[in-house]
């Protein structure tokens, strides 16, 4: 039987990619000198399991290489070796060169050999170094094989087995030993049953059987007693050659049996499968002791390349086992709920409705909870991107020579995985900005009286159905002026403009905007913030700026927790239905006289307790038809977006309901003040109203309605 | 949903030389559209109206689960509307445009035939001086003495959503 | 056919294992760690257990040294798939009661030879 096991690779890749990405964020956080026990264990158990792997899978190029990792993280396990910082250096350089290795064997692209074999090397010179010289950094076990070095050849041999009383007791059988032994030649047992004690002191359970076994064969003392490795220390055992030197005579000449002696036992274990039939074929052959086949580098990098799979990105999810055990529950609800239906429906009259109600509320239930399970399969904690950041800024730093504490708060904040995919350049992008541009140098820092470790803080939490990101540090803060002097240069404003702070630091939103003196390689290779508005802005997201001139900056960036499904409030105006998100509604209420306030003709407010919210005729912001144009009576819906409220006056409320956000870009364009579709229970579509971008448009309406007024 | 019925290369039979053209009436002209491009021909049916768009572009429909928006060819070329009666039909297209291809659908008076007609057999269309820009057209084909416009309906359908939409364009 | 509980917090080293016993007509449990392992020992009959070593919330030798003290399992042979080419890992994992070892990296071949020896 032979199993392809390339087709195990993709999941190889994926899992050995979180456990570099584990072992990075535990060695980051290792303290020098005082390393947590448990911290080296997860390390280590991410390096076993990626060179467990990649040996099964056959790549034995990052076996190799994790080998002498694992062989160095098993000495600190073990207290053998301390945890020194050029140590854990070189060991996050090795979880790049690891990562570099999976990532071109996933790809199909070779190994930077050069770079890996160098810093394997280093690993090995701080192996030597260390207090256990002399390590085996072959990545090959064949320890039971060094153990007898000597071979010698006879005819044979013979063995005492003499096994402890617990024997069965460790799973291990007689038989199942003897038997093997006849794979390697011709047996004859003889059973001594002096240790029997007398029949009422037998206990089944142990073992008082010793054995005496002839073997005939060409085995040498290293495979026989490979035999019993299992066993080793749960019996006795004595091995005398047959013939060979001393050419015994006391046993008779049994024919011997042509053997074939299966592929040595000691070598095959531990190498690939075309190496291991390479040393069964080699073990068959001559008479002489069976060549211990060394591993062929060049045999093996073949198979490995040979293994990676066509650079084709499937996308996957890992999702816990509780998830789905979830939606395993829930599915067999439903399936009941509907069987119970069903026998409802066969024969039903009119005295069941009652029931028949039940069931179909059951349903609803059960159908919506199921839906909001399966959206939360595609939810992911935050810190799948934050993880990242420890090293980036640990190295980033260094090279730039600043002290920086990053901290990561709300990192269990979930979000969707499409979202998180694409917050991590953005993301990437602010922190290095932070780092290049906002931190002072500390001598700068101070000078200015401000501790000299500056903190970089990494933030997330829900709000409403947006998941927040702040990234904000103690750093300079915008400079205004430059900014103000290169906007002038740009032509983006012009040079008598009077621009609060904060419209000054909306510049640097701008395309092409790039404040830094000279462009050094960390930041300011181009890709501007404009790039990251953009990218946030393709999420339905939003990034506002907050700059305190010597004391630092914060971006804050909103985002949609999921682009696919939201709760809504439906409305109608004229003969077309909107959808409201719930999360942005404050209330909804009917208008009364004495609440409004009308301060031009066109700009009404109304009193909602002690605040003035601008009233917003979507009939108007929309050019389309109303029922009703008289506030009196009307309805309003009280809405919250981008921090500022404001009512929505429709003609009706209607209900609400979960709906599945359609894209309406995918076929046409987005359109100002709508953040997608739908489509109702009965086929048609409604859209959904985007109230940020409604509250804007309405905004800027009015403006221009000032405007043209003035002007008339 | 009066889908009136759907396009099928088997049932039309690829025999002869050159492309396959879609033909339909629009005031009296006869136009051409790559048949492959057809995903489907629908009677008219309710459209949700998409605010601040030009008005040629009547609104959006459910197909099958995705949103798809129609236009109304006769406004689109600046000719007389007309009351939509029951030959009217919604010609849904494959548009291929940067972000790849969109499904769109055009409203016109009558689907009309489809014609073999062979690409080097298209005459550049003179300048009309009509409102249909020769910007959107292929080419002219002249069949049994009828003469059809074929579109480039990727240029046509993708300057359309870009033309003005989105934005307050009256008060 | 017998059936074989694989333990092992790699999942793409648990796909292959699973795959290879089942392909060779095994029933197979399979579990993520030693706990989860215990959990369902419990509740199937197991005629093998195949464990990984180092694992998270339970290790494979814990696993054994638990199993080995349930009724049903103290015949069962278990055995351990370790990379540690020391002989300590070993030794411990006798000590908790395990039958023997695979060496890993193996191949799915010498998984079946290995286990067709315990399993005859």
């Amino acid at each position: 039987m032979s199993i392809d096991v390339s087709q195990f690779l993709d999941t190889f890749y994926e899992e050995s990619f979180e456990g570099l990405d584990i072992m990075e964020s535990e060695l980051l956080e290792l303290d020098v000198g005082a390393a947590d026990q448990d911290s080296i264990n997860t390390i280590f158990r991410a390096a076993h399991s990626i060179k467990g792997g990649s040996g099964t899978f056959g790549l034995n190029a990052v076996a190799s290489f994790t080998h002498v990792l694992e062989t160095l993280l098993d000495e600190m396990r073990d207290g053998k070796r301390n945890v020194t910082q050029p140590a854990v250096d070189l060991m996050l350089t090795s979880v790049d060169v690891l990562r570099e290795m999976l990532n071109a064997l996933k790809t199909g692209q070779d190994i930077d050999a050069e770079h890996a074999a160098e810093v394997q090397q280093q690993l090995e010179r701080l192996l030597k170094g260390g207090e256990e010289p002399d390590n085996d950094v072959s990545g090959v076990d064949h320890t039971s094989l060094s153990d007898h070095p000597e071979v010698m050849v006879g005819s044979g041999w013979h063995i005492r087995f003499k096994p402890l009383s617990h024997l069965f007791k460790t799973g291990n059988d007689p038989v199942r030993l003897f038997e093997e032994l006849s794979d390697l030649g011709t047996i004859q047992v003889k059973v001594n049953d002096s240790g029997l004690p007398s029949f009422a002191d037998i206990d089944p359970e142990d073992c008082f059987l010793s054995w005496e076994i002839e073997y005939i064969g060409d085995a040498d003392e290293a495979q026989i007693r490979d035999v019993f490795a299992w066993v080793d220390d749960d019996c006795e055992l004595e091995l005398t050659i047959i013939g060979g030197e001393q050419k015994a005579t006391t046993v008779e000449t049994v024919a011997v049996a042509p053997v074939a002696a299966p592929a040595s036992k000691t070598t095959a274990p531990a190498a690939p499968a075309p190496v291991a039939k390479a040393a069964a074929v080699a073990a068959a052959q001559p008479k002489e002791a069976p060549p211990i086949a060394p591993p062929k580098t060049e045999e093996k990098s073949a198979v490995a390349r040979k293994a990676a799979p066509p650079s084709t990105e499937s996308g996957s999810i890992r999702v816990g086992i509780d998830k789905v055990d979830a939606l395993i529950n829930m599915v067999g609800e439903l399936v009941i709920t509907q069987s119970m239906l069903n026998q409802l429906g066969e024969d039903f009259t009119m005295d069941k409705v009652q029931r028949l109600q039940e069931g179909l509320a059951e349903l609803e239930h059960h159908t919506r909870e199921l839906q909001e399970n399966v959206m939360r399969i595609r939810m992911l904690p935050i810190s799948f991107a934050f993880n990242r950041f420890p090293r980036l800024v640990h190295d980033l730093s260094q090279k730039m020579g600043k002290n920086v504490e990053l901290k990561l708060s709300g990192e269990n904040t979930e979000l969707d995985k499409t979202v998180m995919e694409k917050i991590g350049d953005p993301l990437v992008h602010l922190v290095r900005n932070a780092l290049d541009h906002g931190i002072e140098k500390p001598e700068v820092r101070a000078s200015l009286g401000k501790p000299a470790v500056a903190t970089l803080h990494l933030n997330a939490y829900h709000q409403g159905g947006n998941i927040v990101i702040e990234i904000s540090d103690d750093g300079a803060g915008l400079n205004t002026e430059k900014i103000k002097n290169k906007a002038i240069e740009k032509g983006l404003i012009n040079a008598g403009d009077e621009l609060s702070a904060e419209k000054v630091n909306e510049l640097i939103f701008y395309p092409g905007f790039s404040t830094a003196d000279q462009i050094s390689d960390v930041s300011g290779r181009g890709v501007g913030m404009d790039v990251v508005k953009k990218n946030i802005k393709d999420l339905s997201g939003a990034i506002e700026v907050l700059s305190i001139p010597g004391k630092g900056s914060r971006f804050t960036i909103r985002l949609p927790l999921t682009l696919a499904i939201l709760d809504g409030q439906l409305v109608r105006l004229g003969d077309q239905t909107y959808i409201v998100p719930l999360v942005s509604i404050i209330e909804s209420l009917q208008i009364r006289k004495e609440n409004v306030k009308s301060i031009a003709s066109d700009s009404e407010l109304y009193r909602l307790r002690d605040e003035y919210v601008p009233i917003l005729r979507l009939h108007k912001v929309f050019n389309t038809k109303c029922d009703n144009k008289e506030l009196i009576n009307g309805l309003l819906v009280v809405v919250e977006g981008d921090g500022q409220l404001a009512g929505i006056f429709v003609d009706d409320l209607l209900g609400q309901q979960q709906v599945v956000i359609k894209s309406l870009e995918s076929n046409f364009k987005r359109v100002d003040g709508l953040s997608g579709a739908t489509i109702l229970g009965d086929g048609t579509v409604a859209l959904i109203l985007d109230i940020p971008g409604l509250v804007k448009l309405s905004k800027e309406r009015i403006k221009k309605r000032a405007a043209a007024s003035a002007a008339a | 949903m009066n889908t009136v019925h759907r396009m099928d290369n088997e049932v039309l039979g690829m025999n002869g030389e050159g492309n396959q053209y879609l033909t339909f009436m629009l005031a009296g002209e006869e136009y051409g559209v790559d048949i492959l491009r057809v995903q489907e021909i629908k009677g008219w049916d309710q459209v949700t109206p998409i605010p601040n768009t030009p008005a040629y572009i009547k609104g959006v429909i459910n197909l099958r689960g995705t949103i798809v928006p129609i236009f109304d060819l006769r406004e689109r070329f600046r000719l007389e509307a007309i009351a939509y009666g029951p030959t009217t039909v919604v010609i849904v297209l494959k548009i291929k445009g940067e972000k790849g291809e969109r499904t769109m659908g055009i409203v016109v008076d009558a689907v009309s035939e489809v014609y073999n007609i062979n690409e080097d057999a298209l005459k550049a269309a003179p300048d009309f001086g009509q409102a249909i820009s020769t910007d959107f057209v292929k080419g002219l084909a002249t069949i049994d003495e009828k003469m059809i416009i074929v579109l480039d309906i990727d240029h046509l359908l993708n300057s359309s959503i870009v033309a003005e939409a989105g934005r307050l364009v009256r008060d | 056919m017998p059936t074989i509980l694989a333990v092992d917090d790699s999942a793409s080293m648990r796909q292959m294992v699973v795959f290879t016993l089942k392909g060779a007509g095994y029933t197979v449990v399979d579990a993520v760690d030693g706990v989860d392992a215990l959990s369902k020992a419990k509740s199937n009959k197991v005629d093998l257990v195949i464990t990984d070593v180092n694992m998270p919330n339970m290790d494979g030798i814990s696993l054994i040294r638990e199993l080995r003290a349930l009724p049903n399992f103290r015949f069962t042979p278990m055995l351990m798939l370790t990379t540690e080419s020391g002989s300590d890992k070993k030794a411990e994992g006798k000590a908790a009661g395990a039958t023997g070892w695979i060496v890993k990296p193996f191949n799915p071949d010498q998984l079946l030879a290995t286990i067709k020896k315990v399993l005859r």
